[in-house]
């Protein structure tokens, strides 16, 4: 009854073919490591800058800051009263430093996300083969288990804060692209008929046309990216990540149950105080954007 | 509507646009197009090759000259190929083979970059949906085309504020689309076309989407800018009474070929065929037709009396009831006689249809 067996690799074989796939990547590693470290310096450096700024300035100087941001944003001073009441409990629970270090490495990742997501989602927007090859990157970034890109991103850079961004831009990055790609889809064709009537060039159409009237929905593709970059924190700290995602993992490890939850709810806090500013930002923007005949 | 800006209309009446020829022109949807074309001139029909082949006949063999500086009416029920038909002169769609001439210029031999140039310049479109930019105001939507040829920014913003207060809009500049409703877009529809000062006007059903009343006012709107402006207007239409009003020639499709040609009046009094009778039953003829279409030339009686060219049939049942004669005379523009007609041939014309 041979054949009833599962036809496999031998155990033999099957640890060679390992051996050999990590062996090469080793080797990628050891050839181009540096210099890949190097081309992520400016990024680090930016990153150290901005955490140096939130948690060096004078805190009132910082929660105006941030709350000015909040309410340019929402220009609704419900959401501006929150998020400096909810600021103001961070601080007086003793969670300040670590909160700004999130809120600078989650911005840092909206920003290169941003960066990145925008060109890809345009590009996907413009050919359908391009987007049928995308698709199922984005698919596959979406379910593997996080912790399995971390294992070559730590291989490559090691602990700390590069491949931390990378990480969470990784896993936070697919909505992004996606949400670009829907709203330039989603532009009325009539509107850009339109302006092919016109006789506008492919640039000013995109320009014009197309990112103005998609922008409401990149929007939220910015709130999706910002809530899985914090989502991605506690994730994030095991490889060297500072901020509310350590004391956490450290709450796990010890079973501080308080510590964990007082953490948690910060976490918890930052996201509401983002979302609903990103949110407000793009139903403002969309206000213009229904078409009503009659 | 803004004096001021009749001030500056009789320079631009000494111009007069160029006309549109349309030659042999097909379009077939589909993968194939141009093989189907040789069944279609071999006379198949739009059913059998949808059918047998699975392609969409749209346009076939159209032969239309339309005339500089006047009103081409293309008219025809849903799915004739109107649209179809409007969207070749600026190649939004491609044909499938057959000629768009614009002066010498062939519009489906251009590249891509002449054809972007005529589009800008040429030509402008206002379109049923109106199609309006909904993140821009009333007038970042007029100074639009201007924007994309680049002209600089006051020049555009004056320029398209004085076409905004021409339609009779001023005071809406800074509303957005949304904001108006749908006879105050389509006037924004068309300042945002006559902003780009082209030639060629293209109007596909544009009166189409609004209410019956509002819908007259915007046929005199255009009446009153073409009669300053005189641009080669193509305008789109399925309703008779539009056609009529604002066409100087009117043609009729059914799928996608043109079946009768001609002035408004020799449709009405001719129709080609039995779909354009049925087309022009419901039209009250009285109020359509004028004298001098039905009147006999040359032939003037003493002391009859007197009716002018372009006075319609009803004008002169009227006369003929009011002064009890049963003839009277035709005067051109300048008050001369040039023939008669008889209350016997006005009535005529009033009643009978000619049936096919
Ligand atoms: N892109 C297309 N693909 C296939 N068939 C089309 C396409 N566009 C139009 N048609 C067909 O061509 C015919 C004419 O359509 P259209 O020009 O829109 O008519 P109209 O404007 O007179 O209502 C219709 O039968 C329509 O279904
Ligand atoms: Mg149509």
């Amino acid at each position: 009854m041979d054949w009833i067996e599962f036809p496999s690799l031998g155990r033999r074989d099957l640890r060679d073919l390992r051996l050999t796939i990590d062996g090469a990547f080793r080797e990628f590693t050891r050839a181009y490591g540096p210099t890949l470290e190097r081309a992520f310096e400016p990024l680090e450096d930016f990153l150290v800058w901005l955490e140096h700024l939130l948690i060096e300035s004078p805190w009132p100087l910082v929660l105006i800051g941030i709350v000015g941001i909040v309410f340019l944003l929402s220009r609704n001073v419900r959401i501006a009263a929150g998020a400096t009441l909810a600021l103001l409990a961070i601080g007086y629970f003793g969670m300040w430093e670590d909160t700004m270090r999130t809120i600078a490495v989650v911005t840092v990742c909206t920003m290169v996300a941003v960066i990145i997501g925008i060109p890809i989602g345009i590009a996907m927007a413009r050919s359908d083969r391009m987007q049928g090859i995308i698709n199922p990157i984005l698919d596959l970034m979406q379910t593997m288990p996080s912790f399995v890109y971390l294992i070559p991103v730590v291989m490559i850079f090691g602990l700390g804060k590069v491949p931390g961004v990378i990480a969470v831009v990784v896993y936070a990055i697919p909505p992004m692209i996606r949400l670009t790609n829907l709203g330039i889809r989603l532009v009325d064709p009539a509107v850009l008929e339109a302006a092919d009537a016109f006789g506008s060039s492919s640039f000013q159409k995109l320009s014009k046309v197309q990112l103005p009237l998609a922008l409401p929905t990149i929007m939220a593709g910015i709130n999706q990216c910002i809530m899985m970059s914090l989502a991605m924190v506690v994730v994030a700290s095991m490889i060297g990540v500072k901020g509310l995602g350590q004391p956490v993992l450290q709450a796990i490890n010890n079973q501080y149950f308080t510590m964990g939850v007082m953490n948690g709810l910060a976490i918890v806090a930052i996201a509401i105080i983002f979302d609903r500013a990103t949110q407000a930002y793009g139903k403002r923007l969309q206000k213009h954007s229904e078409v009503i005949h009659g | 509507m803004a004096d001021a800006a009749l001030a500056n209309g009789a320079s631009e009446e000494e111009r007069v646009a160029h006309g549109v020829e349309i030659r042999n022109l097909y379009k077939i949807f589909g993968p194939n197009g141009a093989e189907m074309v040789e069944k279609v001139k071999g006379g198949m029909s739009k059913t059998e090759l949808n059918e047998k082949h699975n392609h969409v006949l749209g346009l076939n063999d159209i032969n239309i000259s339309m005339p500089g500086g006047q009103i081409q009416v293309v008219m025809g029920l849903s799915g004739s190929g109107k649209s179809t038909l409007i969207r070749h002169i600026n190649r939004l769609i491609d044909p499938t083979a057959g000629e768009v001439l614009y002066g010498d210029q062939d519009v489906c031999a251009m590249n891509a970059k002449e054809l972007r140039e005529f589009r800008r310049h040429k030509t402008a479109m206002v379109f049923q949906k109106f199609a309006l930019l909904p993140h821009r105001t009333v007038i970042e939507n007029t100074v639009y085309g201007l924007e994309i040829q680049g002209v600089n920014r006051r020049t555009a913003r004056k320029a398209a504020a004085r076409w905004i207060a021409r339609v009779g809009l001023e005071g809406f500049e800074d509303h957005y689309p949304n904001q108006l409703s749908g006879g105050m877009q389509q006037r924004v529809g068309l300042a945002r076309a006559l902003t780009n000062d082209a030639d060629i006007l293209l109007m596909d059903e544009a009166f189409s989407a609004l209410d019956p009343l509002i819908r007259v006012d915007m046929q005199s709107v255009l009446l009153d800018l073409q009669a300053e402006l005189r641009k080669t207007i193509v305008f789109i239409t399925h309703d008779l009474d539009e056609a009529l009003r604002l066409g100087d020639r009117i043609a009729i499709l059914r799928d996608g070929a043109v079946i009768q040609q001609g002035t408004g009046q020799e449709i009405v009094l001719r129709p080609a065929d039995e779909y354009i009778s049925n087309f022009v039953q419901e039209v009250n003829r009285a109020r359509v037709i004028f004298v001098d279409t039905i009147m006999d030339r040359g032939e003037i009686v003493e002391g009859a009396p007197e009716l002018r060219q372009r006075m319609l049939l009803e004008d002169a049942a009227k006369l003929f009831a009011e002064t009890g004669q049963d003839r009277a005379n035709v005067l051109d523009k300048t008050g001369r006689p040039i023939g008669s007609v008889s209350l016997q041939s006005t009535i005529s014309a009033m009643v009978t249809p000619n049936t096919h």
